[in-house]
């Protein structure tokens, strides 16, 4: 069982920390991981994406084109993307920012308005981890335990008092 | 310290050389490699080392040389038009006989070309490097565990042959996060009693030097070296094979390359093609003997590079030609797909060889 993830969205909507909670999230799971980032002379407000593969074998090219998962976090990211979705995958997308719907109808599709959540929630800065929270709900297995650990990796121990933070914004996506 | 951890392929670099007992770092930040510098410079302070963000790339060889001449282990990083700057620098080093250890994250070329993968420094790194008879040993990681062992490798064999050892990897590998075990085979540092380290009034003067202007010497000098090269060709060769027992089709591929064509090779495989892998860890000494061993049940082999093909006369070189080579390629910061790698390979199978 593998899982290829492409996360895309803005340079600044933590992108490549919510594929490096997805990462950390696979090695406290034993899968074998690799993530891979977009670089570039993007900066805040360019283009940011991210190549996370979760499997059981090892990995080959860590290099996704074809994700089995797509999580978009604006529309010029799903429209990049959305026809390199392989059939019978999912997209996820932020419904807040992105009007339109999705035009596969081979695909499993979950719009989750995670910057309106986010805002809502009094932290607008974790749309990321909101639909990441419901990424892991749908295609791993969500235990606080698990995710805690993991969060624990990304999260350095001076900023400990955001990991309930980032976890409650996780289960704010998951029960969406 | 069996605890796997994430790391990019850069700083995995960084820590296995730190592991390796390297305490000097001397560099000049540049895409795709800037996290090695910005490990070192976090790290080095706190355990008692040196990290010196150098004026130059060039500044930067030379202190190398400096700390080298010293005995102590020492490295640079840099990535492409970088490394072509301590041309001048990597020469003297061989010249002097001194060990150090380069790394070179590939980014695409000529000039200053791109900052997105690349592997088009292949004839740079294997070829020589810069003026004058020599070689470097270059080691080609294609993971980030691959990273860090080659790391601790490379400063080996540099003190065990006193030369340079090359890491030479490419944006992806650096850029690319995946477990590693950071418990690593460190040898213990050979002996170096040609060091300048004071002579304590006990010995005659040491001196690392790469002028020599007795011609006789001069030759002397460079027979002498040559026969430590074919004393590696003989004892340090590395490669991978890759279901290679039935493989009529070989790839040859390094680094990222190769990480892509395994995926073409299993779906070529459910296919029912019979496709390997040979992929040399040691870019010089080339593995030149499988490749030659593999002649005998292989049609066509493949080479699979992100350059406009370079490697690929290494291969014809090790198969003597006997059988047609090849080249799925992508260049300037592209990398090829495996449906491109897979497309040759049925080519390939269709063909048998018929070239």
């Amino acid at each position: 069982m593998t899982n290829k993830y492409l996360f895309a969205g803005f340079g600044g909507q933590g992108i490549l920390f919510a594929g490096k909670l997805l990462a950390y999230k696979g090695l406290t799971d034993e899968k074998q991981v690799s993530w891979l980032p977009s670089y570039g002379p993007e900066m805040r407000g360019g283009t940011a994406s991210c190549s996370v593969i979760l499997s059981d074998s090892p990995v080959g090219s860590p290099i996704v084109s074809n994700p089995n998962i797509l999580i978009a976090m604006n529309l010029p990211s799903l429209d990049k993307y959305e026809d390199t979705v392989e059939a019978g995958g999912m997209i996820f997308y932020d419904s807040s920012l992105i009007e339109r719907e999705v035009k596969r109808d081979d695909v499993k599709v979950f719009p989750i308005p995670a910057t309106k959540l986010a805002e809502e929630n009094g932290t607008p800065t974790l749309a990321n981890m909101i639909i990441v929270g419901k990424v892991l709900a749908e295609t791993g297995d969500f235990t606080d335990e698990s995710v805690m650990a993991a969060l624990k990796k990304v999260i350095s121990a001076k900023r400990a008092d955001m990991l309930d933070v980032n976890l409650n914004a996780m289960k704010l996506g998951r029960d969406f | 310290m069996a605890d796997k951890v994430l790391m990019k392929g850069n700083e995995a670099i960084a820590e296995a050389a730190i592991i390796a007992g390297c305490r000097h770092y001397f560099g000049y930040p540049i895409t795709p490699q800037t996290e090695i510098a910005a490990y070192m410079a976090k790290r080095m302070p706190k355990i008692g080392g040196c990290f010196l963000q150098a004026e130059s790339e060039i500044a930067a060889i030379n202190m190398v040389y400096g700390v080298a001449s010293c005995g102590l282990r020492v490295m640079t990083s840099s990535s492409s038009p970088g490394i072509s700057l301590k041309g001048e620098g990597l020469s003297y080093l061989a010249g002097a006989d001194l060990p150090s250890l380069v790394v070179n994250v590939q980014r695409g070329g000529p000039g200053l070309g791109g900052i997105q993968p690349s592997q088009s420094d292949y004839f740079q790194a294997t070829k020589g490097g810069a003026h004058g008879d020599f070689h470097m040993i270059v080691l080609a990681p294609a993971s980030v565990q691959e990273m860090a062992d080659l790391t601790v490798h490379g400063f080996d064999l540099a003190d065990k042959y006193r030369m340079t050892s090359m890491i030479l990897a490419d944006g992806t590998m650096g850029q690319m996060m995946e477990p590693v075990s950071l418990d690593l085979n460190v040898k213990p540092m050979p002996e170096k009693p040609w060091a300048t380290t004071g002579t304590k009034l006990e010995r005659f003067h040491n001196i690392t030097n790469s002028l020599s202007l007795v011609p006789e010497e001069l030759e002397e000098l460079n027979f002498k070296r040559y026969q430590r090269y074919a004393e590696i060709e003989k004892n340090e060769v590395m490669y991978e094979e890759y279901m290679m027992e039935d493989a009529e089709i070989c790839i040859a591929a390094f680094g990222i390359a190769s990480r892509v064509a395994k995926n073409a090779i299993v779906e070529a495989r459910a296919q029912g093609i019979k496709v390997g892998l040979i992929r040399p860890i040691t870019l010089w000494p080339f593995p030149k003997a499988p490749f030659l061993k593999a002649t005998e049940k292989v049609h066509t082999f493949i080479s699979v590079e992100l350059s406009m093909g370079q490697m690929i006369e290494d291969v014809r070189l090790a198969t003597e030609c006997r059988r047609p080579v090849t080249l799925v390629n992508r260049a300037g910061g592209m990398i090829p797909s495996p449906e491109q790698i897979l497309e040759a390979i049925k080519n390939a199978h269709k063909n048998g060889g018929a070239n």
